[in-house]
Order: structure tokens, then sequence, then C-alpha cells
């Protein structure tokens, strides 16, 4: 079933409420990953909130659903999302890069509850995947796999490799996101290393390609219900987002992939963010 | 240990290492429904598409792409599953190495991978596919259980033995010109825990893969010919080395030379040494393997005696070594 108006204001408002996770987190760590966390924030809650099938009190669930968040840099997004879902006490987020803390800015599955797949270096959430993917398969599961790219990720070669897999697998049981917000470490993602044609690239690869605006919940609904119920071959779906959304002076700029935040911005930032989930939930999408 | 099962059938004249891990994994995956078998596009060179023609859905072979081979693999030990993963040593401890260490050693998942064609086994096909690197890469990662089996035999009982030991393991063997050390399989071994082929007390030999039957050669010569009491070591696992073992060769022979299938930076010798040295006690010791270079081209058996790996080579080395200058009095306690 598509998102109604009533769920999109209640997502608006996790949305909302992660955003400022995000930076309180990103306060207390002296600095993290935020301006790529905040453009994947649609996605994460629209899954956790909607789709995905899981269970936080059992994490290790043989049939829930799993998530691999192959841009595992986006661990200040992510980590505040389980949290907020149950897996653990938000307070411990405290601890988010400090001496000893399970919590490092790349998550650990070993040490954090419910993350599936320990990433960071990039390249590497797809192939485990596409391995997930597999072993539902050969066990005769019906749970989905769900992994998060990271558009700058998509240079690594490994992922076309895992990209060939999936296809020559035919892994629909694989939903595949690509967090598209134009901006890497060094630049804009088509100065620094172009992608473009980069859905006619994921055809090419043998995948049917969805192209959202990646902070609307509804386009991201109708994409991911497509997705579920495709059988003939694996789906990616692009999700144009912009990278800081949500934070006006961190949006598109490419010195905010990552940063710190003092008492002054904290407030700016949150400031923000308020009136984007004011503006979005006139919107409706 | 898997219960029920013989393995004392295998040809071990006519079938290589890998011909024999491919016949073992096709028993194993009859017994585990959990086994499943990767290969990127060397499914018939590591023999393990023996195991893909029996078991077609638990099969992967992802083509000439081994950095998605261990991804891949990663993700389905996540599932439950106990990946066995198979290419050549080289693309294995050195293209796919980030994933091994990252995916697999990181999160320690169940992942086997039994590499071929290491050491200097590939020999005439030059240094792309030689492989004298794995054992110091390997061992460097945390989780990681590391053995280099004697021969086709041994290879059938580290494959077994694998099976129900926790977290990654890696295999390596050669490319199929090995002789055989072992008869058959009725023998003790254990993961860690290194096997004496031969007593003795006047010096101590630790080998691993295809130096262990040359070294038992040598030891054999020697003490016919200079009346030398050889201790021969199989140290078939260089982690977790046996330290116990090292260190009653420290305290039996305290002469101690390593015979290993690469380089001397890092494997077998260097993890030997670094037991020899926390003991603080002495003992005359060498490293033999490749030195620090890249291995010159030419068939296995050449190369073992160009590197001085052969029985004759370790003939000289034993008696270069018997021959030092080295304090042999029995009291420990002068030197603590």
């Amino acid at each position: 079933m598509p998102v109604t108006d009533q769920e999109i204001r209640l997502l608006h408002e996790k949305a909302c409420q992660l955003r400022k996770d995000i930076i309180d987190i990103t306060y207390w760590a002296g600095g993290a990953h935020i301006g790529g966390a905040l453009s994947m924030v649609e996605m994460l809650i629209l899954l956790y909130y909607k789709y995905m099938n899981i269970d936080p009190k059992n994490p290790t669930w043989k049939d829930r659903d799993r998530m691999v968040l192959s841009k595992g840099h986006g661990g200040v997004g992510y980590a505040p999302l389980l949290a907020r879902k149950g897996y653990f006490d938000f307070q411990d987020l405290k601890e988010f890069n400090k001496f000893k803390s399970p919590f490092g800015m790349h998550l650990d599955s070993l040490k954090v509850k419910g993350v599936d797949a320990s990433t960071g270096s990039l390249g590497h959430g797809l192939p485990m995947a596409v391995g997930m993917a597999l072993g539902a398969r050969v066990q005769k599961q019906s749970w989905l796999t769900y992994c998060i790219l990271g558009d700058g990720e998509c240079n690594e070669g490994s992922i076309w490799e895992a990209a060939m897999a999936a296809s020559q697998f035919k892994l629909t049981n694989l939903i595949t996101f690509v967090d598209r917000n134009k901006l890497m470490i060094d630049g804009p993602t088509e100065e620094v290393m172009g992608l473009e044609p980069f859905a006619d690239k994921w055809k090419a690869f043998g995948f049917i390609v969805k192209e959202v605006d990646g902070h609307s919940f509804s386009e991201l609904s109708a994409a991911i219900e497509y997705a579920q119920s495709e059988k003939k071959g694996p789906v990616v779906i692009i999700a144009n987002t912009v990278k800081g959304k949500g934070i006006d002076f961190m949006e598109n700029q490419v010195k905010w992939h990552y940063g710190g935040l003092d008492t002054e911005l904290v407030e700016k930032a949150k400031a923000s963010v308020d009136r984007m989930a004011e503006q979005a939930m006139n919107l409706k999408n | 240990m898997t219960e029920g099962l013989t393995w004392t059938v295998y040809d071990a004249d006519t079938m290589t290492q890998a011909e024999i891990y491919g016949e073992v994994l096709c028993r194993l995956g009859e017994e585990n429904p959990k086994i499943v078998g990767l290969s990127a596009d060397l499914a018939n060179s590591t023999k393990i598409g023996k195991f893909g023609k029996k078991f077609p859905d638990r099969f992967f072979n992802v083509g000439i792409a081994e950095q998605n081979l261990f991804g891949v693999s990663a993700g389905l030990a996540k599932t439950g599953l106990i990946p066995f993963v198979s290419t050549m040593a080289a693309f294995t401890a050195m293209r796919g190495v980030e994933q091994v260490r990252t995916d697999i050693c990181y999160q320690n998942l169940n992942c086997k991978i039994i590499a071929t064609h290491a050491g200097t086994s590939f020999g005439s096909a030059g240094t792309t596919h030689h492989c004298t690197e794995d054992l110091a890469i390997m061992r460097s990662f945390a989780n990681m259980t590391v053995i280099a089996p004697a021969d086709g035999i041994e290879t059938a009982k580290a494959v077994k033995a694998c099976v129900d030991y926790p977290g990654p393991v890696y295999i390596r063997i050669g490319r199929g010109f090995e002789p055989k050390f072992y008869e058959n399989e009725d023998y003790d071994f254990q993961i860690g825990k290194a096997i004496e082929v031969n007593e003795g007390t006047d010096i101590t030999l630790i080998c691993c893969g295809v130096t262990v039957l040359q070294a038992a050669e040598a030891a054999k010569f020697l003490k016919e010919n200079d009346g030398l009491s050889v201790r021969v070591l199989n140290m078939h696992t260089i982690k977790p080395l046996d330290e116990e073992a090292v260190l009653a060769a420290v305290t039996d022979t305290r002469r101690i030379i390593t015979f290993e299938d690469h380089t001397v930076l890092g494997g077998l010798g260097s993890a030997v040494a670094d037991v020899i040295a926390a003991s603080g006690k002495g003992c005359a010791f060498v490293k033999v393997g490749i030195p620090d270079c890249y291995c010159i081209v030419g068939y296995p058996e050449d190369l073992c005696s160009h590197y001085k790996l052969d029985t004759d080579g370790i003939i000289d080395k034993v008696r270069e070594v018997m021959n030092m200058d080295f304090e042999e009095d029995d009291d420990w306690e002068d030197e603590v």
C-alpha cells in the first residue's frame, strides 16, 4: 500500500527528529559525515517505519529484512535511527566516536545492534548485499535485502562487479538505492569522476532503474513497491537528493561532507530543520 | 569434526591437492547443506567446480571479479551459510584482500578460503601468478586462521577440520605438482597443533607445505650419513602457531631452521622467530624461503632447488647451522 497523507505527516515528523538527532550527535562527536547522512534521511525513515520487516527486540531474527548501508560513512544518520527504533538507548550515542565507544563513525556490525554489515570502505556493501540475497535464495527464505549506495561510491569497480552479479543471478530479492546527492569529498561528482549517464549505466548492467526525488516519501514509496513486486530483474532506485538536506547553510556545500558544529550552529541548524519540516508537511509528499 | 566420514580412498599418487579438495568438498556438501561454494572463473582450475556440478543451486561463479567474490562470500556467511571460496592465492591475498580483511575477518565470518597455486607452485607463469606473500598477509589479519597443508592427504584433513572450526580460515595449496607425504589419513591432525614427523635432538626443522617432505627426506639422509638427530615439525598451521612446539624445540635442540615456499619476510619463519625472541632463550636460527625478491620463472621442482628448499638444499643448510659457533651449555639459568 502506497503511503497515505497521514503516514507522510508522521514520516516527516520522524525525519525531522532524525535530522535533529544527527545534529546532536555531530555536536557531541566533535564532527561527523553530516552532509551525506542528511541526504539519505527519507530513504531510511521510509524503509524502517513502513517497509522493513524487523524486530528491534530480536536483532538477529533470521527472517528479518536486511539493510546494508554501503555508504558506511552515513553511520551518523543510521545509528540514531536504530536507537529511535529501539535497538539501543539514544543516549548511548553521546559516546559516538569516543574512546572505547562501540560507535565508530563507520558502524561495526559486531558491536552495534541492528547493523547487518560492517561498512565504511566504499564499494563493499553491494557485494555483501548480493551475498545476503543469494543466501536467502539458497535457504528458500523470503526476506528482502536493501542496500543504500553513495553516488561517489559508484566510482568503485567492485560496485559494478556486484551489479553484474545481481543481474546475472536475477536477484529480485535485492533492492538497491543510490543516494544521488551529486557531491563527493573533492567536489561535484561530475567534476571529480563523472557518473552520467548514470541511469543508462545501471540499465546496461541489467538493472531496472527508477529515478525519484529522494526526499519525496510518495515517490520513494511508489518506487519501493514497484521494486518489491518486480520479478524480472534487480531494481535500483536512483534517489536524487540534496547533500546536507534540511540545513540551509549546508545544502549542496562540498565542505559539509564532514564537519563539526558549535552551539550556535546547532541552534541555527535545528531552526532550519524545523522550517524544512513545516514546508514538507504542507506539501504532503 | 564431521563424524561418520572416512577419507582413505584417495589415490594420492595421482590426485592433486586441489582434486582431493574438490572431492572432499563434495562429500562434505552432502553432509552439510549449509556449505556453499564460490569461485571467480577458476572453478575448474581450483577444482571447486566439482562441487558446483554436484550442487548447482549452492555454487556461484562470479566471473573474473575477486573483490565481489569475497564480498559476496561475506554476505552469504552473514545469512548462516558456510561459504568455501576458491581462486588462486595471488588473487585472494592481493586482488581481493581488502574484502578478505574488512568484510570477512573484521566481521569474523565463517568463510573458508581455499587458495590454489600458492607459493611458487605456478612457477612457469611468472610473478603475476606466484604468491609468495600470502602467509604474511593473511596471518596479519585478526580472527584469521592460516593453514598450509603438507600434501593432498593433509589438504583433505584440513578442509574437513575447517568446516566446524569457527571463523575465517585460509588454506593455501599448490597447483598440482606437489608430491605426497602422507600415505593415508591415519594420523592426528588438529588445527594449531604441530606434528612431529621425525624425532630429533640436535636441530629442529620447522616446515609447512611442500617443504615437509623435503625436510623429512633430509633428516633421514643426515641420520645415516652425518649421524645427526634432526627433528622435523610439520607446522601446517601458521596461525594460531603451536608456540609450545617451538619452545620445546628451543629447549631441546637449540638450533632451528624454518623452510617455506614463501618469502622469508612475514611468513612461517617470522612467526617462529617471534616466539623464539619472546622466549628470552638463546637459539641458533635461520629462515629459508624465497629471499626479498620476485621469484624467478621455472618449474616448481627447479625453483625449490634454486631456493634451497629441496632435500639437497636442506641438507646443506643443516650442516651450515650445525657448524655455527653457538653456546652449547645445558644450563639456561645463566642466560635468563
